[in-house]
């Protein structure tokens, strides 16, 4: 079910500005990689390229591959909407749909995709939120609505949401940034149950959440402001952390700039 | 509640040798803080005093028509004030204007909230910002030229359109038509309609601007089709201001006059159908009846008058009632 | 679906998508064949072949597409008609207002129409023009904005600067309620006071004060915003330089504030001038040239509309597109000044 994300040659634009360049990597199934680097680097425009996100922003292009296993997401005949479906996503600030239930948040995905008998998106709706860890929390309130839950607890909301419909792929976009320390605890527990099941690609602003949940970490960086990002390396976390090929690389993880 | 009354107990003067201190204490009572919170005190209490003064010269000289009313003011479909005895009754003027209001609203809502949408979700953003621009001009358009545009231009070009009902959904009644100039309710309805379209539109579109990008992403990542985010994300948020831009245009609507009194050719009957000439509304009924009116009439037109005041009351507070009561669910919070 | 796994079938991200020309060629077809129908069904009215023409191109995208590509591509595609189709339904008639009132207005607008008034021109016969009502027009607004400006703004401050407790609460609710009195009622209240109690003979004051009802609430809830929009940090560097708070008022907030108030201002009497209901009640209209606000029937331009296309000759009907013109042009005119000034003289806060 998880998928082999390839990427080559991707460039991506805001209009006429290039904002992340030349930008080719693997991601393997069934693991967490990480996506470190200094504030405007393109780690979240990258992110956004992979399910087709990026598009949506005004004047936001993109040239290049993205193959999913065997099919390239840019390709010609591909639609959108149906990428976004293989391919998750849960955002930096916790978005669930203020007018819906917890309940109605989490079946908000397969609702779109056709008629289920209540049965059904009940244990689905069960399923996605003990896959997670917030059934316990929210089993007695599920036609409560979803603003009224904690800010973790509303990105859990957000994160069972997003696998309700069994995607290949999941991205999180810094998905911890906006929570304390203990929720960002519980969240970084459930990435590393998820990605039993999961291709899982995380984008983070803090260097000990990769160390801690990544197996691979990638490296972006800027030459300057008003420059484009650029991809400067990805290698096992352990690698990375310890002993990186590039010099930018070390100083950015030992706290030299950034 | 003022700031005169909240004068510190002024500390005694500690002579001519400190005069800074005393100017400072006292500073909410020197006189160009005096004059100037009078005067902008006084201006709210003028505000007060002329709706009290609207409210109490409406009233006085309704109750005066309405206490020599030989027929029942509400249910009556006389109009003739100035008879022996004086009988006059607003059954005919209401049902005009509800009519002709609710159709105007049937047309307008659904057609504002699609160019609102079309503005903020569907059009290229040149063609979309060209649109609200436009639209936002029109909203200041007069409706006397609006009037005139709906006597000259609408009419003669409703004449197919009302062939085509009465052939189709005459045997209804509603849309039964006995042929002549559609100068009739339903054209009434229809100019409405385009004159609130402006205003709904404009207020829905700024509410539709301000839903969170972050909730339609959510809506989006879960592979959402356009229609879909609009319909999970951007409408319930943007219900309980759409709702309000609707009560906005309705109050426009009930009280609109000039329009009306160009487009309609009026009578004082209620006609089951909706395309034949006849009938009228609260404001229209001022407008034509007023000049021929003696003191008698000008009364009972002032008390037609006033019973339009108190429904535009009634939708304007409704209006606020359902956007305090929808606010906790709309997510503005967000 | 024995087993409760819900994997939709998740084999290709293709759907059969339709090019992107299919919805033009589906708009051109539905007009044509809306065309096409009324041709054959004999049907004159342009009203008609639009809404076939609108139907059939509904109906007909939705259904290819729910052949095509499915269900959920459909009730988008449909969707999307829908709102291009409720933007032309709408567009249409509001682009021939524009259109119509340009068209027949620049017949008979010229500088004679301008600068002459109705007096002996009889309504049947070409000539005259709108001389009287445009000097009526600017007296009448002219007064009432002397009178709306000051309460309003003076109101607005009293509300944000000073208001507290239940004076001010119910100031806001007065003025809510005054914004929506239909301008007809607040002719009629001034008629009853003014005409029926002060025993008073009709005069463009009397109208001014009724335009007065209709533009303080806008002026007051425009004024507001702007008020508000001034950040509390200025108002305390001023006071705790020791400098008055009405003079903190007059020389901090209202100067940072003053681009938005105009254009608030602005709005408000391009609002009023083109009311007519409280001018037909209280200011009569007339034919001559009267400059005197105070005494004797005046003439304003929406009242000179609505006099001439009560004449039903046709010379009249092209007087009463003319001055329409004359009056949208100024309107227009006036917003787009207040838009400028807004854009040139916005508050800067914050940021």
């Amino acid at each position: 079910m998880a998928k082999r994300i390839d990427v080559s040659g991707l460039n991506a634009y805001y209009g006429s500005f290039l904002a992340i360049e030349d930008i080719s990597m693997t991601v393997e199934p069934r693991s967490v990689t990480a996506f470190i680097g200094p504030s405007g680097c393109g780690k979240s425009t990258f992110l956004r390229t992979l399910n087709r996100m990026h598009e949506v922003t005004p004047g936001g292009r993109v040239e290049g591959k993205v193959m999913l296993d065997d099919e390239n997401l840019y390709g010609a005949g591909i639609d959108p909407v149906a990428v976004r479906r293989e391919v998750g996503m849960v955002f930096q600030r916790p978005n669930p749909f203020p007018t819906m239930s917890v309940y109605d948040n989490v079946a908000a995905g397969l609702r779109l995709n056709g008629k289920y008998k209540k049965s059904q998106l009940d244990d689905v709706v069960e399923k996605s939120l003990r896959g997670a860890n917030l059934w316990n929390e929210v089993k007695d309130r599920l036609n409560k609505p979803g603003s009224g839950l904690s800010g973790g607890q509303q990105q859990r909301l957000c994160i069972a949401r997003a696998i309700a419909v069994e995607p290949n792929v999941l991205l999180m976009d810094e998905p911890c940034s906006a929570l304390d320390p203990i929720s960002t605890l519980a969240i970084e527990d459930l990435i590393g149950e998820l990605k039993e099941r999961f291709t899982i690609v995380i984008v983070t602003h803090n260097m000990q959440q990769a160390a801690r949940v990544s197996d691979r970490t990638a490296f972006f960086n800027l030459a300057a402001v008003g420059q484009p990002g650029k991809l400067i390396e990805i290698d096992d976390t352990e690698r990375i952390f310890s002993n990186p090929s590039v010099q930018a690389t070390e100083d950015y993880i030992s706290g030299r700039f950034g | 509640m003022d700031i005169t009354t909240q004068k510190p107990a002024a500390p005694p003067a500690p002579g001519p040798a400190a005069p800074e201190d005393k100017r400072a204490a006292r500073g909410a009572t020197r006189p160009g803080d005096r004059i100037f919170l009078g005067l902008s005190r006084g201006s709210g209490i003028f505000v007060l005093v002329l709706m009290a003064a609207i409210a109490a010269f409406l009233t006085y000289r309704a109750s005066l028509a309405i206490s020599k009313d030989e027929a029942n003011f509400f249910t009556s479909f006389e109009w003739n004030p100035t008879g022996v005895p004086p009988e006059f009754g607003i059954a005919v003027l209401a049902f005009g204007t509800i009519v002709s209001s609710i159709i105007a609203m049937v047309i307008a809502v659904p057609i504002s909230v699609g160019i609102a949408l079309f503005i903020t979700h569907y059009a290229p953003r040149r063609l979309g910002g060209t649109v609200a621009y436009v639209i936002d001009l029109l909203a200041a358009v007069p409706s006397i030229v609006y009037g005139l545009w709906g006597a000259i231009v609408l009419v003669p070009h409703m004449d197919g359109l009302y062939g085509w009902l009465d052939d189709y959904l005459g045997w209804t009644g509603v849309f039964a038509w006995e042929g002549g100039p559609a100068r009739s309710l339903l054209t009434v309805g229809i100019l409405l309609a385009l004159m609130i379209l402006p205003i709904i539109t404009n207020v829905s579109r700024e509410v539709f601007r301000q839903v969170p990008r972050m909730h339609e992403e959510a809506a989006l990542a879960l592979g959402a089709t356009r229609w879909e985010v609009i319909r999970m994300s951007v409408l319930p948020f943007g219900r309980s201001g759409v709702i309000s831009a609707s009560m906005l245009g309705l109050g426009r609507a009930l009280g609109e006059t000039m329009a009306v009194a160009m487009v309609l050719s009026p009578s004082f009957d209620i006609s089951a159908s909706l395309l034949d000439a006849g009938g009228g509304t609260f404001a229209q009924n001022i407008a034509s009846k007023f000049n021929e009116a003696t003191v008698m009439g000008q009364d009972a037109l002032i008390a037609s008058g006033m019973v339009l005041f108190v429904i535009t009351l009634l939708v304007n507070g409704a209006a606020r009632l359902i956007i305090a009561r929808r606010k906790e669910y709309s997510g503005a919070n967000a | 679906m024995s087993h409760a796994t819900l994997s939709p079938k998740r084999s290709s991200l293709r759907g059969a998508t339709l090019p992107k020309w299919f919805a033009w060629a589906v708009a051109a077809g539905s007009l044509a064949l809306g065309y096409g129908i009324s041709a054959a069904a004999g049907l004159h009215s342009d009203i008609q072949w639009a809404l076939i023409a609108a139907v059939l191109f509904v109906v007909g995208s939705y259904a290819v597409s729910a052949k095509v590509e499915g269900g959920r591509q459909a009730r988008d595609r449909t969707a999307t008609s829908l709102v291009w189709v409720a933007f032309l339904l709408a567009v249409t008639p509001l682009a021939s207002l524009l259109w119509e009132t340009a068209e027949r207005g620049v017949k008979v607008l010229d500088g004679y129409f301008l600068t002459h008034s109705m007096g002996v021109v009889a309504d049947a016969e070409p000539g005259g023009g709108i001389y009287h009502a445009l000097l009526g027009t600017l007296e009448q607004v002219g007064l009432a904005s002397l009178i709306s400006v000051p309460v309003g703004v003076l109101t607005a401050i009293y509300l944000v600067e000073y208001g507290r407790g239940k004076l001010a609460r119910a100031v806001t609710f007065f003025v809510d309620v005054m914004t929506g009195i239909p301008s007809i009622v607040a002719g009629l209240f001034i008629l009853s006071l003014w005409v029926l109690i002060l025993k008073m003979g009709p005069s463009g004051f009397a109208g001014s004060l009724a335009l007065s009802i209709l533009m303080i609430p806008v002026v007051v809830r425009s004024t507001e915003e702007m008020l508000k929009l001034v950040p509390n940090e200025l108002r305390e560097a001023s006071l705790a330089l020791g400098v008055p708070k009405w003079r903190t008022i007059l020389k901090v907030v209202l100067p940072t504030s003053i681009g938005g108030i105009i254009t608030g201002i602005m709005l408000a009497i391009a609002r009023i001038t083109g009311e007519t209901a409280p001018v037909l009640l209280l200011v009569w209209g007339t034919d001559f040239i009267n400059a005197n606000p105070f005494q004797d029937p005046q003439e304003s331009l929406p009242m000179y509309i609505y006099l001439q296309f009560g004449a039903g000759s046709d010379p009249a009907y092209d007087r009463a597109w003319a001055a329409a013109l004359t009056l949208i042009a100024f309107i227009m005119i006036l917003n787009l000044a207040a838009r400028g000034i807004a854009r040139w003289k916005a508050p800067k806060t914050g940021r």
